[in-house]
């Protein structure tokens, strides 16, 4: 009985191993893929060669990312939003969340339920964008950072955390003179490093990734985050269509190793930075996931 | 109505005072929340308040008040047009398919993962599986569109060097909506995880114990044992994303569609971005946009309240 066990044991975790194992495989290899053919010549690329090792090696994609002012512009203003958006959202959220876990805060309950209702009911894009429109904030890049200032998510997290904070700390913070301003900033924010961090990590790449309400808000193509300027280079050669047009196939797919360069551009930040990141997300989905 | 005995306009004054003085001693606190309340305010609720255009004429030059009401010509438009409610249909469709095939998808994984015994390859397998969770949609649409490519993409090869004739993925309609389930299984098994996986390790291993005395193999621990354990976390995540149920994500569908693709994967957020916003048809689409936000609202009420009766788990 014991060795029959076993034996089915061992088959599961063959099959266990090596199918988490594909499954990463998927996830890793798109990847490489497209570094290959972001090194390949477009020769290369058009004939289909290229599958994980670069074919004729060739920097010229890079060269042409690198010498097209647009997508450098693109670059710039994400690496701005990201920047001064991640910024914004930090201390909106932190200003917002510190009073509503003091006990001292009186009608917090009602507040946070207000909040609450905004993750369930969420507010409908078309009068969004007439606000938004009201406040003169059309194809400014305001758009992009004040309509997005506070995560409400991310505010139930930060919340919860400060509210862990003994509150014998900032009584005798009080005691000794300590403002509440003085009290967030040297005590409050020092303790919560780690929910500050990740809180950076879910905006930073919010604001990286952003795409949406960049389409939406903006209208003038040099305010285009590099995310649009990316959808629109894969958009007029999208490589599904290019079946049915009649441009000749080397053009089509001499763009198709700059499109993979610019993605791989758009990547890099994220992937350096991935290591430093896994650190602390895993314990923001945590925080997270803390009812009230 | 009739004059208050004195003694209450007393307490009631005394109270008011007692408020008064308590928030001037923590004005600071009150102060520092005031940009926080006027941003839900402005970006959240005055918007859903702007909702009443779905039930007016919206004229831009107008606005909210002076439109003219109309009632409910716009929801009776959305029926009565062949495109709008084909639109309907595919946002009920994908967001089906999405909670059929998605949401169990990161539990199987997270079981999976759970039986890895090689400390160091399950870290590996977790980091991988995390990283799809940090991309785009524009990279990630980008990316299935490179290996799907009829032409050199790196899946068509596959399978013209099996013999078999090359897929137009991203040139039929048929092909839509498995692409959108898959990429999303794709991008979000392995972040859905990280909750299951902390409450698979938080589960009593003396419960282990017990079973394997009583003769239990791991199938029937599994079965008797872990997912009871998982099924409060279960309903709360199924919970919240029926809230969400028609809320299947803009970028999520919109980069994904073409000219040609677009008749099954026109969700009604991208029909909301493509005829509200760019063709100003304002009260059509919010109508729209509020049909879908009172049928997820309307879900949501039904399944916790379903929840609460067979699980005992609810939201609220």
């Amino acid at each position: 009985m014991g060795l029959k066990v076993s034996k089915s044991r061992k088959i599961f975790n063959v099959f266990n191993y090596s199918f988490v194992g594909i499954l990463s495989l998927t996830m890793v290899l798109p990847i490489i893929h497209i570094l290959a053919k972001s090194f390949s010549s477009s020769s290369a690329v058009a004939e289909g060669k290229v599958i994980f090792w670069p074919v004729e090696f060739d920097l010229i994609n890079y060269q042409y990312v690198f010498q097209d002012a647009s997508i450098w512009r693109a670059f710039g203003i994400t690496v701005l939003i990201t920047v001064v958006g991640t910024l914004i959202n930090l201390i909106a959220t932190a200003s917002l969340a510190y009073p509503l876990s003091r006990p001292e805060y009186k009608g917090r309950r009602i507040i946070l339920l207000g909040v609450i209702f905004t993750m369930i009911f969420s507010a409908p894009l078309i009068p969004t964008y007439l606000v938004i429109k009201q406040l003169g904030m059309i194809d400014s890049l305001w758009a992009l950072l004040i309509p997005n200032a506070i995560s409400a998510f991310n505010f139930i997290v930060m919340r919860s955390f400060f509210q862990q904070i003994p509150a014998s700390l900032i009584d005798a913070a009080r005691i000794d003179g300590c403002n509440e301003l003085g009290i967030l900033t040297r005590i409050v924010l020092p303790y919560s490093k780690p929910v500050m961090a990740t809180m950076t990590i879910f905006y930073g790449v919010y604001h990286w990734n952003s795409y949406q309400n960049a389409l939406y808000f903006l209208n003038d193509p040099r305010l285009y985050p590099l995310q649009v300027k990316l959808r629109e280079m894969i958009q007029s050669d999208d490589l599904s269509i290019d079946v049915e047009t009649t441009i000749s196939t080397e053009f089509m797919n001499s763009t198709e190793g700059i499109q993979m360069a610019t993605i791989i551009i758009a990547i890099v930040p994220i992937l350096l930075l991935y290591p430093l990141l896994q650190k602390h997300f895993v314990k923001g989905v945590m925080l997270g996931s803390l009812k009230e | 109505m009739n004059p208050l005995p004195t003694e209450t306009v007393a307490k009631v004054n005394t109270k008011k005072r007692k408020n008064w003085a308590h928030i001037k001693k923590y004005k600071a606190l009150y102060l520092m929340s005031i940009p926080g309340i006027l941003y839900f305010f402005i970006f959240k609720y005055v918007p859903m308040a702007g909702s009443i255009i779905a039930f007016q004429d919206y004229n831009i030059f107008a606005g909210f008040i002076d439109s003219s009401w109309v009632g409910f010509k716009h929801f009776i438009a959305m029926f009565d047009n062949p495109d709008i409610f084909n639109i309907i249909r595919n946002t009920f469709i994908i967001s089906f398919y999405d909670i059929i095939f998605n949401f169990p998808a990161s539990i199987i994984l997270a079981l999976l993962l759970n039986e890895l015994r090689v400390v160091l390859y399950k870290r590996i397998i977790q980091t991988v599986v995390y990283m799809p969770h940090f991309l785009s949609w524009v990279i990630i649409s980008g990316l299935f569109m490179t290996i799907l490519s009829p032409s050199n993409g790196i899946v068509n090869n596959l399978i013209e060097s099996l013999g078999f004739n090359p897929i137009y993925f991203f040139g039929s309609e048929e092909y839509t909506r498995p692409i959108l389930i898959g990429s999303g299984i794709w991008q979000s098994i392995g972040w859905g995880t990280i909750i299951y996986l902390a409450a698979l390790s938080g589960i009593n291993p003396e419960l282990y114990e017990a079973a394997k005395v009583d003769g239990a193999n791991r199938w029937q621990q599994t079965i008797k044992i872990t997912l009871p354990s998982l099924l409060p976390t279960i309903t709360i995540l199924f919970l919240l994303q029926i809230g969400q149920f028609l809320d299947f994500g803009f970028e999520r569908v919109y980069t994904f569609l073409n000219p040609l693709n677009g008749g099954t994967g026109h969700i009604i957020d991208t029909y909301i971005y493509e005829v509200g916003l760019q063709n100003a048809q304002y009260s059509l689409t919010t109508a729209m946009g509020l049909f879908k936000s009172l049928i997820g609202l309307f879900l949501l009420f039904i399944a916790n309240f379903l929840s609460r009766k067979a699980t005992g788990n609810s939201l609220y």
